[in-house]
């Protein structure tokens, strides 16, 4: 038996992309986010997007790039420090952002990538971040119905892929990437370097192949990628 | 940074226990590490999945891929794993931190914390904050006693939204330590030449004052 080839033209993959489309994207900062991927994207310039992320990267890197050319409307997330630009379209208006726990994003997604509705916490009772929340109570304790994230599309950095989109993530680029790599409709990856199958150790695979769509091999990595000299 | 911080973040290094599992805050809990011995036995955790955190290191040294939640980048220590988001969380959740050391813009005397948002002013979101808070086994904060207008950070009740309610164990100040009892704020240590009466006058709550000497750090 052979497992097929998903590899693809960036631009092609990216073009899937249509205006009001939900967007998953990976990273944590500066590792794991698809720096050519959103690159792509805004050549692409599909409008009206919701974009899920922890971060916004900083002003002038990665999902920055897409707040400057006006193309997201709605942003999920969980922490903007490090983008003061991201903060001030936030006060203005300019974009409706919607701060999650930084765990229950993880969560939330990883129920949308596991065919769930949702999952319960306890996290944020007593605070403001409960605030329109449905509360259940179950088992004698009280709970907020966190619900299940999905995307149209997700776009994922990874260290290695094979052409089947079998995926490994290098260190702390990992973060999102593989629960958001479930939760899309469509999972475009770039990769660092792309193999054959079977030259990912199946012991060694963090994402499996069969949640991918299309992979990319990144011809070389840009200056967004590399260490952040603060 | 005065002699005095210094001296609060060295005092709070030694809350950690041998073989606890810790997560550092930003800011100043990051500094904590720089007053534990190279070879102590402790393991941190970073919410953007790692634990077995190592030091931080140069740029011309770093990994472009290894970095802290704060954004610093840290390097790998024997025994260091990598693992996604959701289960970094799974840790703080189902109480796997011994420990968690915070900033804080406000405590209250029954243990909530304000560490997140000043409406109008400062409103990044809240990123891990809310979990380490209201999970981790113990709570500590470490904050500067005064805020930059001089008003106390220690308050009878929060007025900024809080992150979590009652979770606060104790509090490091460059002024005192201080722990949070069913009876409220109760003076546990004084700074170098801080006397109870002045930490009283600064402190935006009643405190409890023992009758023993108290130690100083």
């Amino acid at each position: 038996m052979k497992l097929r080839d998903k590899r693809c033209d960036i631009a092609a993959a990216v073009g899937r992309i249509k205006d009001g489309d939900t967007v998953m994207i990976g990273g944590f900062g500066v590792p794991g986010t698809p720096f050519t991927l959103i690159q792509a994207l805004v050549q692409q310039d599909a409008r009206n997007l919701t974009v899920i992320k922890n971060d916004a990267n900083e002003p002038g890197m990665g999902v920055d790039h897409l707040l400057r050319s006006g193309q997201v409307a709605r942003l999920i997330t969980t922490h903007l420090g490090l983008n003061s630009h991201a903060i001030g379209l936030m006060n203005s208006g300019a974009i409706d952002v919607e701060f999650n726990p930084q765990g229950i994003l993880a969560e939330r997604i990883r129920a949308g990538g596991s065919g769930l509705g949702g999952v319960l916490s306890d996290i944020g009772i007593g605070t403001e971040l409960a605030e329109g929340k449905q509360v259940v109570k179950m088992q004698g304790t009280t709970y907020l119905v966190e619900p299940a994230l999905r995307a149209d599309v997700a776009l994922i950095h990874a260290d290695r892929a094979d052409t089947f989109g079998n995926l490994t993530y290098a260190a702390t680029a990992q973060n999102f990437s593989p629960l958001m790599a479930m939760a899309a409709a469509c999972v475009i990856v770039e990769a660092e370097t792309v193999v054959l199958p079977g030259e990912i150790a199946a012991n060694a695979v963090q994402t499996a192949g069969v949640f991918v769509d299309h992979v990319t091999q990144l011809e070389n990595l840009s200056e967004e990628y590399a260490v952040v000299r603060r | 940074m005065s002699d005095a911080r210094t001296r609060m973040i060295a005092r709070a290094a030694r809350e950690i226990a041998p073989g606890m599992v810790v997560n550092l805050g930003i800011g100043m809990p990051t500094q904590v590490v720089n007053h534990l011995a190279a070879d102590y036995p402790v393991c941190l955790h970073t919410e953007n999945g790692m634990t077995g955190v190592g030091p931080v290191l140069p740029p011309e040294q770093a990994d472009r891929n290894l970095i802290d939640a704060g954004g610093a980048y840290v390097s790998t220590v024997a025994g260091s794993a990598f693992f996604d988001s959701a289960t970094s969380f799974a840790m703080v959740r189902s109480g796997r931190l011994d420990l968690t050391m915070l900033g804080a813009f406000e405590v209250a005397a029954n243990g909530d914390l304000a560490n997140w948002k000043i409406p109008g002013k400062f409103s990044p979101g809240v990123g891990g904050g809310v979990e380490l808070a209201q999970k981790a086994r113990r709570v500590v904060v470490l904050t500067t006693h005064l805020d930059r207008a001089g008003r106390s950070k220690l308050k009878a009740k929060c007025a900024l939204p809080i992150t979590a309610q009652a979770c606060v164990a104790r509090i490091f100040t460059d002024m005192a330590v201080i722990d949070v009892t069913p009876d409220g704020f109760a003076l546990v240590e004084v700074a170098q030449g801080v006397s109870p009466a002045e930490i009283c006058a600064a402190t935006d709550a009643p405190l409890t004052i023992p009758q023993s000497p108290l130690p100083s750090f």
